[in-house]
């Protein structure tokens, strides 16, 4: 009892040798202060949106909407933006199901079947992931025009479910799965799809949490592969249009701030919704890596 | 399909049996069983991966030695394409910029992250995932958003930077000794949140027996986190390295809303002038040339920070 207290006593003092109080204040300051400057684009944006003309132009700071308007709304509704959220949506939803769909099954396979082929398609897979992926969207809209896919939403949903990342993160999630259940559900006479469905698949969910909710941003946010793809003003994606109303008109901040709220907003509450599964696969995804 | 993989069974097998796995006990029969339901399960996945990233690869490699321009494919090119760089000054700017963004974006990031991370993975969860969260929201709110409200925050007359420095009139983006380090300081904002999430997590993993015992041993903070802590977050490191390097060579939405490559392309970056290449002048066997050199020079940036931190350990 009292060796614990004097050990307990040691770890307490020892936790302080490090760190004064002073280095600590310093830390909190210093991590607010940047907390700001990191929320500040954001706020800019939201309040921005909200502005009039003569605020938005204004020579001096006007850190609050004095006269609240939705005009920049209004306005942003009169390019097809309602269509273009549709379409990132759309984008994101589709790739996001495919890609977990896909992943899971090939994840379960790499993670917990030893077949021939095994070693080098995992190699294969890592490399893969270390390509700069913009380089290959220049060849892959010629391969799109080719095959007939090129300006359509399809031409953005393809290449992300192509992407590796997702069969990587599932096959660290599987990897956890233990082989003697799987053993036992073969003796039990489940085939094949039975074992996934009935076994796999509910040992993984968190894993598919993740991978759902990573793939979703990430689509959301891949503005070069849907400018690349997307020509026609009716298949852009909000960023893109956002972006080519900022070519356009590019003093007309309130416009592209209603525009860049729309974008920001609904995908940074889907983030904060799922931010435990989110961080969780992230972190999952680099344990190995 | 099958008769190959039965093959190829019978030849390594006698390989396979030194491995520990389970295959050693598994009759020949059983593993081929295996290997073709493997093969059924990664299918889609493989469908997609060789349609819409292997076949764009092989794409891009054999466009790089055609001639191929605005008129179509001319006739093959050899390495023209290739040697075109050596003589382009744009692409000496572009590949100047690019390195000096990764040389300085990288170092950054990764000290800055690793700093956040040990200073909040031992809070109360509230805050840990408060800050997390929000060192994390650039990236969620994405490229193009975050950047059309910094061309505004740095417009020189209603930019609210100039306005509280009282700078008003001076151009940040359109001057060329300023120009990429404004770049830099928004790519560093969007670049910070997943390797903090990374070393959260890889930190909140290390062994507290180990540090509880140095600690009672009488070692220093600075000693535990140096001979304990930097060595069992290394594969964090190491991984942060190689995504925050892929990413700051791709910087594009960036150069493509702020500056378009300018001023006399002091912010031309290497993914810009690809896009540039092959969209406005349409010149792709030019454009997938430098996409090869690009994705050779990561390579060999990842390659070296592998050697590296393999040394370090």
């Amino acid at each position: 009892m009292s060796a614990n207290a004097t050990a307990l006593k040691a770890k307490k003092s020892a936790d302080l040798s490090g760190t004064s109080t002073g280095y600590k204040v310093f830390v909190v300051v210093v991590l607010i202060l940047v907390t700001l400057f990191f929320l500040f684009p954001l706020y800019w944006i939201v309040t921005g949106s909200f502005k009039d003309a003569i605020e938005i132009n204004a020579r001096e700071p006007i850190w609050f909407p004095q006269a609240p308007t939705i005009d920049n709304y209004l306005r942003l509704f009169e390019h097809p933006a309602l269509r273009w959220l549709f379409n990132i949506v759309f984008i994101s939803g589709a790739a996001m199901l495919l890609t977990c769909i896909t992943a899971s099954l090939a994840g379960y396979a790499l993670a917990k079947k030893r077949f021939i082929g095994r070693g080098v398609l995992f190699t294969i897979i890592i490399c893969a992931m270390a390509l700069p992926k913009q380089v290959i969207v220049i060849p892959l809209l010629q391969e799109m025009t080719f095959i007939g896919l090129d300006d359509t939403l399809a031409a953005v949903i393809l290449p992300t479910v192509g992407w590796p990342f997702g069969v990587f993160l599932m096959k660290q999630f599987a990897e956890t799965i233990p082989s003697e259940i799987l053993e036992a559900a073969r003796v039990d006479g489940a085939g094949e799809l039975r074992t996934f469905t009935t076994v796999v698949l509910p040992m993984i969910k968190p894993g598919i949490g993740a991978l759902a909710i990573f793939t979703f941003v990430n689509t959301w946010n891949d503005y070069f592969l849907q400018l690349v793809m997307l020509r026609s003003e009716t298949n852009w994606t909000l960023p893109v249009g956002i972006a080519r109303l900022q070519g356009e008109m590019s003093n007309d901040f309130g416009l592209i701030m209603a525009g860049a709220a729309l974008a920001a907003v609904p995908i940074i509450i889907v983030f904060i919704a799922f931010q435990k599964y989110f961080t969780q696969g992230i972190a999952m995804g680099a344990v190995k890596g | 399909m099958a008769q190959n993989a039965a093959a190829a069974t019978a030849e390594r097998k006698p390989k396979r049996a030194k491995r520990p796995s389970h295959t050693s006990g598994m009759s020949r029969a059983l593993v081929r069983r295996e290997t073709i339901s493997a093969y059924l399960f990664l299918l889609p996945s493989l469908f997609f991966f060789v349609a819409f990233v292997v076949v764009p690869m092989v794409i891009c490699v054999v466009y790089s030695f055609l001639d191929y321009g605005l008129g179509g494919v001319q006739g093959f090119a050899g390495l023209d394409n290739y040697a075109r760089m050596l003589t382009d000054p744009i692409f000496h700017a572009g590949l100047r910029n690019t390195v000096l963004i990764v040389v300085v974006a990288v170092p950054t990031v990764t000290a800055f992250s690793l700093w956040v991370g040990s200073a909040i993975y031992q809070m109360h969860p509230f805050p840990r995932s408060f800050f997390r969260c929000v060192f994390y929201l650039p990236v969620v709110t994405g490229s193009v958003a975050i950047t059309v409200v910094w061309k505004w925050i740095l417009n020189p007359y209603n930019g609210i930077l100039n306005q509280v420095t009282d700078n008003v009139g001076f151009d940040w983006l359109g001057t060329q000794s300023t120009a990429i380090w404004f770049i830099i300081l928004i790519l560093f904002t969007t670049s910070i949140g997943q390797p903090i999430v990374l070393y959260v997590a890889a930190l909140g993993n290390v062994d507290t027996s180990i540090v509880e015992a140095a600690q009672v041993d009488g070692a220093t903070k600075l000693q535990i986190f140096w001979r304990i802590k930097w060595p069992a977050i290394m594969p964090t490191t190491l991984y942060v390295l190689v995504i925050t390097t892929i990413n700051s060579f791709q910087c594009f939405a960036l150069i493509q809303l702020l500056t378009r490559g300018g001023p006399l392309n002091s912010t031309m970056t290497i993914m810009y002038q690809i896009y540039d290449t092959a969209y406005t002048r349409q010149d792709f066997g030019y454009a997938n040339a430098m996409g090869v050199v690009l994705a050779i020079i990561i390579a060999i940036f990842s390659a070296i920070q592998f050697k590296v931190a393999k040394t370090d350990q």
